[in-house]
């Protein structure tokens, strides 16, 4: 299997505050993997890091072999890496085509583009000139995971998937994004954990800024879960959890 | 910790602030003697020294201490200089309406303050030096002014040439002084560490109890009355009140240029800048305009390469900020 | 009063280019350059340059100095403004406000004190003028001067609007972070706007020479000018730039029915009046409303003190 994404011993600040405290990931091409992990676990500012929103204090990071620690998140789209960013972010007083435009625009061409995004996402074609700011929950999230996709990525990266949606909307999120699985690396943070197991092939369990579980659901006990989920150190349930996929 | 317990952690000041201290009161008392030696000319360049550091220290409480830039202090030194004028055409004899007038010119900062310390950092700026305009337009009306001719203070002539040197010196050094040890006063007091927590974090400053609005209102208005005071002692020594000068923005290029070069922030580094600022006029001054210029390619070299000044220079080889304002605590428990 | 009323709205118009400059760089780069007016002066500098020293013909200057200016802001924004943002909200002030110094200083060792004025090189366009019914008279000058500001403005919003210059910087302006996820490189996009706005600003001074004379110390004036009509028409919007502009025109030009000195005057306090409103109504937003606040200021003054 040739490595989409290599993270290399990462360390992410907020001030004196360490987020991530030296994090070492591989994740394959074509593999669908979800983080999980309680509030403050380090998740966000990992995507962040990864889309290079967020400077990375130590360490490195790779895309399909490449270095790419150094450069700024505009050059990552370009090199492959697209973020549906926590909180969605859309730009609110643009219409829904300006918004998926800009990251057409100023992303990478390829098959994804205005009328497939739309074929994708069909609850968004009737939304195109409607303004991104009166939204809907899940509308909002149907754009911006659009909004990521139209710029081509390699690896797709999707914070809070489900926060703040209905369940009818979270389902129709993951109908649509069923539809990449193999095409793209997808990584999710999901806080939902049946949701995580039920969709990725690999789940990664942060607590405190580190990695605590790595492996595939079906090697995973619920109770090995909800230790790593609260940082409980099981030292050898958590070698086995990260043998499990090794 | 109890606060008793914390005020007896406080170190006391460290030795190399008491040898600025000493030297400095006694380079003052050499200062205090020193007309009796010196020439017109020496005295005179001193008393304007002493205003240029009274400027800086103040606009440094200001922007340095409490995160207020202004680029319209010149309306206090216009007000106070105006002030002045209508007192002394009243009737007042001029040495007291240097104070009084000073003290009209703070009390327009106070009505002022409900006003533009709701703005934020640009708007604030900026809108300081409008209302400094429209002021400056306003006083221009005044047929005693005689619009952009202005007026000179003709009742500082009644007094001898040299007695009225003295004295302006004297006022000079004495209000400078004043003023040092007042602005210490302040930073070492309550509304110093409020002041300096509402610039290094305004909201934290807020969930911890502190009156923001207050804080800022009492230094504004006592920043703007050192700086009248130390305009009507440069209209007296200048006898003559011109809107276009006294109101002129200039004011504040030159109090920006001190305090960054000296190290804004820091309690000696706006004496420092005026000291070098004053320096480079006595060199360069001649050469007018193209000085002028110099002095503001400085002040954007330092901005972008240098922000702390000539202190920050000192600090970054490690050593500590001499005449300090934040209190040092001790490592035992 | 009807050709006050007349020549307040076209002299808005030049107003409003010389706010809209400013009113880009607040809202898309974030910061207030206070040299905006003195690169306004420059611009003309510049055109008088070509047009007095080098001969050229007033439209040939105009269209060799807007590019210039353009770049110089590009350029401006790369060495100058880019350092200084990082440096939170003080350093950009501090620096603006040296390189207005230096701007202002080095032109007048440059060109001297002289007022200069393009009027004597535009023909019979600077008297003459257009009787309209009514018998009120237009000036042909400041007539053009109007349209032009209008179609620049207009072409300013077009750019904005439908392209994917003006999405990209419109999405910086709203979201940087965003805007960088989606692939927009918000050093580049400010170095557009900077560049347009420093543009707008040369144009302006182009105007300000045509119409009177230009002084190497006149920027700050310009600053102020602009300023006050970017406050009164709102921030961020080009539509309100030009009614801001225009309001400014309209109170100097009707001010000025009342003594000359007035007319300054006038426009500096609709500013104020503008501008106390906004944040009284803001404050007063936060303590119940109108009636409260006159309450409170009336019977309480304490109720004021503290949050805003």
């Amino acid at each position: 299997m040739t490595a989409a994404l290599e993270l290399n011993q990462i360390v992410g600040r907020h001030g004196q505050l360490q987020a991530i405290k030296g994090m070492t990931l591989r994740i394959d091409k074509g593999e669908v993997a979800a983080i999980i992990g309680a509030n403050g676990a380090g998740k966000t500012t990992l995507m962040r890091m990864i889309a290079g929103l967020h400077p990375c204090a130590e360490g490195s990071i790779a895309l399909f072999g490449s270095d790419v620690t150094a450069m700024p998140a505009h050059g990552r789209l370009k090199a492959g890496i697209a973020l549906s960013p926590e909180g969605r972010r859309l730009f609110g007083d643009m219409t829904v085509q300006e918004n998926l435009m800009i990251a057409a625009e100023n992303g990478r061409r390829g098959d994804w583009n205005l009328a497939s995004v739309c074929d994708a996402f069909s609850q968004i074609t009737p939304l195109l000139a409607r303004p991104a700011g009166g939204l809907s929950g899940g509308q909002r999230q149907a754009v911006a995971i659009a909004r990521a996709l139209i710029a081509n990525p390699d690896v797709l990266l999707l914070d809070e998937v489900s926060l703040g949606l209905s369940p009818v909307a979270v389902d129709g999120v993951y109908q649509s994004l069923e539809t990449l699985r193999g095409a793209m690396t997808m990584i999710v943070v999901e806080q939902d954990l049946t949701r995580a197991m039920k969709f990725a092939s690999r789940v990664i369990c942060m607590a405190e800024g580190v990695l605590e579980l790595d492996g595939a659901p079906k090697n995973l006990t619920r109770a090995q879960i909800t230790d790593a989920y609260f940082g409980i150190h099981k030292t050898a349930d958590t070698a086995a959890g990260g043998a499990a996929h090794a | 910790m109890t606060k008793a317990q914390i005020v007896a952690h406080i170190l006391p000041m460290p030795a190399q602030d008491r040898r600025i201290l000493i030297a400095a009161l006694a380079l003052l008392a050499v200062l205090a003697v020193l007309p009796l030696m010196a020439s017109a000319l020496v005295v005179d360049k001193l008393t304007y020294l002493f205003i240029l550091i009274m400027f800086a220290a103040m606009w440094n409480l200001l922007a340095g201490y409490a995160g207020l830039v202004s680029v319209g202090q010149q309306a206090f030194i216009g007000l106070g200089g105006y002030a002045m004028v209508r007192m002394v055409e009243a009737g007042l004899p001029p040495f007291p309406a240097i104070f009084l007038g000073a003290l009209a010119a703070g009390v327009v900062a106070w009505i002022m303050s409900w006003f533009v310390l709701r703005m934020k950092a640009g708007e604030f700026a900026i809108a300081t030096w409008v209302i400094a305009e429209a002021i400056r337009s306003m006083v221009s009306f005044d047929p005693l002014i005689q619009g952009e001719t202005g007026t000179s203070i003709t009742a500082l002539n009644a007094y001898a040439p040299e007695m009225r040197r003295l004295t302006i010196y004297l006022l000079s050094l004495v209000t400078m002084t004043l003023m040092i040890w007042g602005a210490w006063a302040l930073l070492h007091g309550r509304t110093g560490a409020q002041a300096q927590a509402i610039r290094d974090d305004e909201e934290a400053a807020e969930s911890v109890g502190i009156t923001t609005f207050a804080v800022k209102q009492r230094i504004y208005v006592l920043a703007s009355i050192g700086c009248a005071v130390a305009g009507t002692l440069w209209l007296a020594s200048a006898i003559t009140f011109q809107p276009r000068t006294s109101f002129g923005v200039q004011w504040s290029v030159f109090m920006l240029f001190m305090v960054l070069v000296g190290g804004i922030g820091t309690f000696i580094g706006p004496i420092l800048g005026a000291l070098l600022f004053f320096a480079l006029q006595e060199i360069f001054g001649d050469f007018g305009a193209w000085y002028m210029a110099g002095v503001g390619i400085v002040a954007i070299l330092f901005a972008l390469y240098l922000p702390n000044g000539i202190v920050g220079l000192w600090l970054n080889k490690g050593r500590a900020e001499p005449l300090s304002m934040r209190k040092l605590l001790s490592q035992d428990r | 009063m009807l050709e006050a009323i007349v020549q307040g709205v076209l002299l808005g118009g030049y107003y409003a280019v010389l706010a809209a400059g400013l009113s880009l760089m607040f809202g898309v780069v974030r910061f207030i350059n206070l040299a905006h007016g003195d690169m306004a002066v420059l611009g003309a500098m510049i055109a008088l340059w070509f047009v007095q020293g080098a001969g050229l013909h007033v439209a040939i200057a105009i269209a060799l100095t807007l590019p210039l200016m353009g770049a110089l802001g590009w350029l401006m924004q790369r060495m100058i403004f880019e350092r200084a943002l990082r440096g939170g909200f003080l350093i950009p002030i501090l620096t603006t406000i040296g390189l207005g110094a230096a701007l202002q200083n080095g032109m007048f060792g440059l060109f001297g004190s002289d007022t200069k004025s393009l009027g004597a090189y535009i023909g019979n366009l600077s008297w003459a003028s257009w009787e309209i019914p009514g018998g009120i008279f237009i000036g042909q000058l400041p007539g053009y001067m109007f349209l032009t500001a209008i179609l620049v403005l207009g072409a300013v919003h077009v750019l904005l609007t439908r392209t994917a210059f003006g999405r990209a910087v419109r999405a910086t302006a709203t979201d940087s972070e965003a805007a960088a996820l989606c692939g927009v490189d918000a050093r580049r996009v400010h170095r557009g706007a900077a560049a347009i706005a420093v543009a707008l600003a040369g144009l302006a001074g182009i105007f300000l020479a045509m119409r009177a004379q230009v002084t190497p110390f006149a920027g700050p004036m310009l600053l102020i000018f602009a300023f006050e009509a970017v406050v009164i028409g709102g921030i961020g919007s080009l539509r309100g730039t030009l009614i801001g502009g225009i309001a400014l025109g309209l109170a100097q030009s009707l001010g000025a029915m009342i003594s000359p000195q007035f007319s300054l005057l006038a426009g500096h306090c609709v500013f104020l009046a503008v501008l106390a409103y906004r944040l009284m109504s803001g404050a007063a937003a936060g303590r119940g409303g109108w009636r409260a606040t006159i309450t409170a200021l009336v019977f309480h003054k304490s109720m004021l003190r503290g949050k805003s």
